[in-house]
């Protein structure tokens, strides 16, 4: 018998223990991916495209191969044919050829820095100068890099066998434009007829990298029985290990992936870059091998997040009832298809129940890198648009921009554009929580000061998982997980295992396994692991315990396992006689097989994660420059099981997205290539630029996870660029429109404004 | 009876009908019920024997995992929406 202790009162979850990996990390033992050294390991230098985009028309590799030193020298050529084939990557498809083209260029360049070749040598300096030996005879083609103008009949054309896919209709032509997405809910005329105020803007973002610390880095161990070992920096060792795979045409079964520590992802570090060809290479040379990227191969060459142009209408009755809503959006994708308009279109209204709406969007192949997830993908640049409407609507009706949200908040019943409805969510609490802040009921006082809000919304996603629980002698509990620890999970869930067992945090040692040692996990990304890996940590906490009452009946106490009882606290009696965890746990391991668990999870429900941000600002009218001077970042946590890595994701995320907000962006030269790949020339914010990020965690149980658990990861960085834009108006008067609002465009805006004026 | 939702790009097929009721256990079964009232549209659903990549379901605003075999019960609302992982 098992009572349920889903209680909401706690003995670990809400407590704040010291991480498990934070003494590695802190004194500098943790292995990352660059600090793998293999005996005979060889040092790898990719080849890289000076030019946005061209045809190859051919590549000498002789001198190069001839270099002393030089073990392995490929190309696209050394690369297997992957067809035409559409791969099931567990979290998406992707067609293989595009996959396989990111990775090495076959007949074209797509983007400046786009890898063309790589090298083996004895150390990086001989790889690097053989390299550039290889001459490569490009005839360079014009570029894009706007994605209207990607999406013009006569811009360059990236694929030529690209033609829109419009859920399942393949438009005629050829076009850069990968997908065209199309939403309708209620019915949009007669939406608008019946608003008494409409408000239409247009909106444009830059091009943003996630700005990890570590850049990539991968080590590949072709072995001489035909398995390939890959050490890497990856957020989902399957992930990786099925790419590689499906790239290299090996059967899945021959890839060991190790994920090591890694500094940084969100989201950046999905695809794969470097783990096919040191896997290539290491076939090729027959020696391990080892590729890390400069930081300028990280700028240019991995996945920033798409650049977008917005155009969106929203109309609502005189007392504040929002009433229809009309986005067209148009993201870029990259070189190649599959980017983030999908959400985008998803989240462009979702904090609002809004009756009738209509959204397109548009998915553009351009001349920059593949574009990857980055927190909360696709849901910052519409945010960025909608929630100034909504600042500006409450402005022209004279209602205050809070009870504007108040009134139009998304809650349970609540019907998303895309049709589905929310379950129980939290963005009512959040906006009440602002209300009740410190922050919302101070003063602020000051020419060219101004506070903004702004909500924002992710899904937060389930996809699957594996635990595994083993017993030690003295009660203490092993977990293996296969979750890349990006956030202090492990620490999170090794919390919720021991909030079941009735142990402590440090009573659990949890590691990460590799894709040989542990189930099949989806990868540490959609705000998903301290939810669905926790559900399966929780479940086979509870697994263990239906292990032991079934023994403990049988050998200690010698009666039915009706007849013991688990308590709440994680004891288990029978006849008043009681036994902690350990203390069962101690003598079952004495007497009897060794304990083990295991779970296997694939929860299906989002967690819906929403947040409220309030900002203050004060803008220089000399300079354009924005100082922020108080933030305070408001989320619904569901259950904040370690608090402070909350507070840690609200307030990373929060950072992310100011940065995002105020000087983040690509510059490009005229030919199209990246200006600005150093963290010198892209500017992202510091201790120095920064006020201390306020948190309030709200805590409104997902009735998806038994301890009321949601996804936190990706909210946070939703609202800061609306949130500060609207600051900015409340400052200035003067409404922005793009991303970055940073200093030399605020200032171009405010003196066109005053000159007007 | 299941209450299916008609993706907005997919009135085409269905003369501007945006939800039909079928009898149906599964999402398999949704489709072919789908096809018969509106043929073509299944291979805009499907490709080969599995939806089509980029989408997903949802069954009373639950995301399945598991495509055309999940179970559907009598008064489920069936959408068919972009799948979406995150960062």
């Amino acid at each position: 018998m098992i009572k349920n202790n889903g209680n909401g009162e706690y003995r670990v979850l809400g407590t704040r223990p010291v991480r498990h990996d934070g003494a590695d990390k802190v004194t500098g033992k943790a292995v990352y991916t660059a600090d793998v050294q293999l005996p005979g390991m060889l040092r790898g230098f990719i080849l890289r495209s000076p030019i946005a985009h061209g045809l190859i028309k051919s590549i000498d590799t002789s001198a190069a191969k001839a270099t002393p030193g030089v073990h392995a020298v490929i190309t696209s050529a050394d690369m297997p044919d992957v067809g035409d084939k559409i791969a099931d990557l567990g979290e998406g498809a992707v067609n293989l050829k595009y996959l396989s083209g990111n990775v090495l260029a076959q007949d074209k360049v797509l983007y400046k820095g786009h890898a063309v070749a790589a090298v083996a040598a004895v150390d990086i300096h001989v790889a690097e100068e053989a390299a550039n030996k290889i001459i490569v005879e490009y005839e360079e083609l014009p570029s894009v890099t706007w994605v209207l103008d990607a999406m013009q009949d006569d811009a360059p054309l990236l694929h030529d066998d690209l033609h829109t896919d419009s859920m399942g209709a393949k438009s005629e032509n050829p076009s850069n434009i990968c997908t065209h997405m199309h939403f309708e809910k209620g019915n949009i005329e007669d939406g608008f007829a019946q608003c008494d105020v409409v408000v239409e803007r247009e909106f444009k973002t830059a091009s943003v990298h996630q700005g990890y610390i570590e850049p990539h880095a991968s080590v590949g161990d072709w072995n001489e029985d035909g398995r390939l070992r890959i050490w890497t920096a990856t957020q989902g060792s399957f992930s990786a290990r099925q790419q590689t795979a499906e790239i290299l045409q090996i059967p899945i079964g021959d890839v060991v992936v190790t994920p090591c520590e890694i500094g940084g992802g969100f989201g950046g570090k999905i695809a794969v870059y470097l783990e096919p060809l040191v896997g290539m290479l290491s076939k090729v040379s027959g020696r391990p091998v080892k590729i890390s990227m400069t930081r300028a191969d990280v700028f240019e060459a991995t996945g920033p997040t798409p650049g977008s142009y917005m155009k969106v209408k929203i109309g609502a009755t005189n007392d504040g009832k929002l009433i229809a809503g009309e986005a067209w959006l148009a993201y870029d994708a990259g070189g190649y298809p599959g980017g983030m308009i999908g959400p985008g279109c998803m989240c462009v209204f979702s904090c609002y129940d809004i009756e009738h709406a209509v959204v397109d969007g548009y998915d553009v192949c351009l001349n920059k890198p593949n574009t990857q997830a980055y927190r909360a993908p696709g849901a910052t640049q519409v945010a960025f648009a909608t929630e100034q409407l909504v600042d500006e609507i409450a402005k022209q009706i004279g209602m205050c921009p809070l009870e504007i949200r108040q009134l139009n908040a998304a809650k349970e019943g609540t019907v998303r554009v895309d049709g589905p409805k929310y379950p129980p969510v939290g963005l009512v609490e959040c906006l009440e929580a602002l209300e009740e802040s410190d922050h919302w009921k101070s003063s602020l006082d000051g020419p060219l000061r101004g506070r903004g809000i702004a909500a924002g919304f992710w899904f937060g996603c389930g996809l699957k998982s594996c635990a595994t629980v083993t017993v030690n002698h003295d009660g203490t509990v092993n977990l293996l997980e296969g979750s890349t620890d990006i956030g202090g999970s492990r620490t999170s869930l090794a919390m919720q295992l021991a909030e079941v067992l009735g142990i402590t945090s440090d009573d659990v040692n949890p590691m990460v396994g590799d894709t040989d040692s542990v189930g099949y996990t989806d990868v540490t990304g959609g705000s998903r692991v301290t939810f669905a890996t926790g559900l399966a940590a929780y479940t086979a906490g509870r697994d263990l315990q239906t292990q032991m009452i079934s023994r403990a009946a049988e050998e200690v106490w010698d009666c039915s396992p009706d007849e013991v009882t688990l308590e709440n606290d994680g004891s288990f009696t029978h006849n008043g006689e009681s036994k902690t965890f350990k203390e069962l746990a101690s003598q079952l391991f004495k007497h009897g097989e060794p304990l083990v668990a295991r779970a296997a999870v694939s929860p299906e429900n989002p967690t819906n994660g929403f947040g409220v941000h309030v900002a203050d600002v004060e803008v220089d009218p000399e300079t354009g420059k924005v100082t922020v001077l108080r933030y305070t970042t408001i989320q619904d946590a569901g259950k904040a099981v370690h608090p402070s890595y909350v507070e840690g994701q609200l307030q990373g995320g929060t950072v992310q997205g100011i940065g995002w907000a105020l000087n983040e962006e690509y510059f490009y030269h005229d030919n199209d290539t990246v200006a600005n790949a150093s963290f010198l020339d892209y500017r992202m914010p510091t201790m120095l630029d920064l006020p201390m990020i306020d948190t309030i965690i709200v805590e409104a149980a997902n009735p998806d996870h038994p301890y009321g658990v949601r996804g936190v990861g990706e909210t946070p960085i939703v609202p800061p660029p609306a949130a500060l834009a609207n600051a900015i108006y409340n400052a200035t008067g003067t409404r922005m429109e793009q991303l970055p609002m940073s200093p030399p465009v605020l200032w171009k805006q405010l003196q066109s404004e005053s000159a007007e004026a | 009876m299941v209450t299916v939702f008609i993706p907005a790009q997919l009135k085409e097929l269905t003369g501007g009908i945006t939800s039909v009721e079928v009898e149906a256990s599964n999402i398999r079964q949704v489709v072919e019920r789908l096809e018969q009232l509106f043929p073509g549209i299944q291979q805009r659903l499907c490709d080969g024997d599995d939806l089509r990549s980029g989408l997903q379901v949802s069954i009373d605003s639950v995301m399945t995992s598991r495509g055309l075999i999940a179970k559907v019960q009598p008064g489920n609302e069936i959408h068919f929406v972009p799948a979406f992982g995150g960062g």
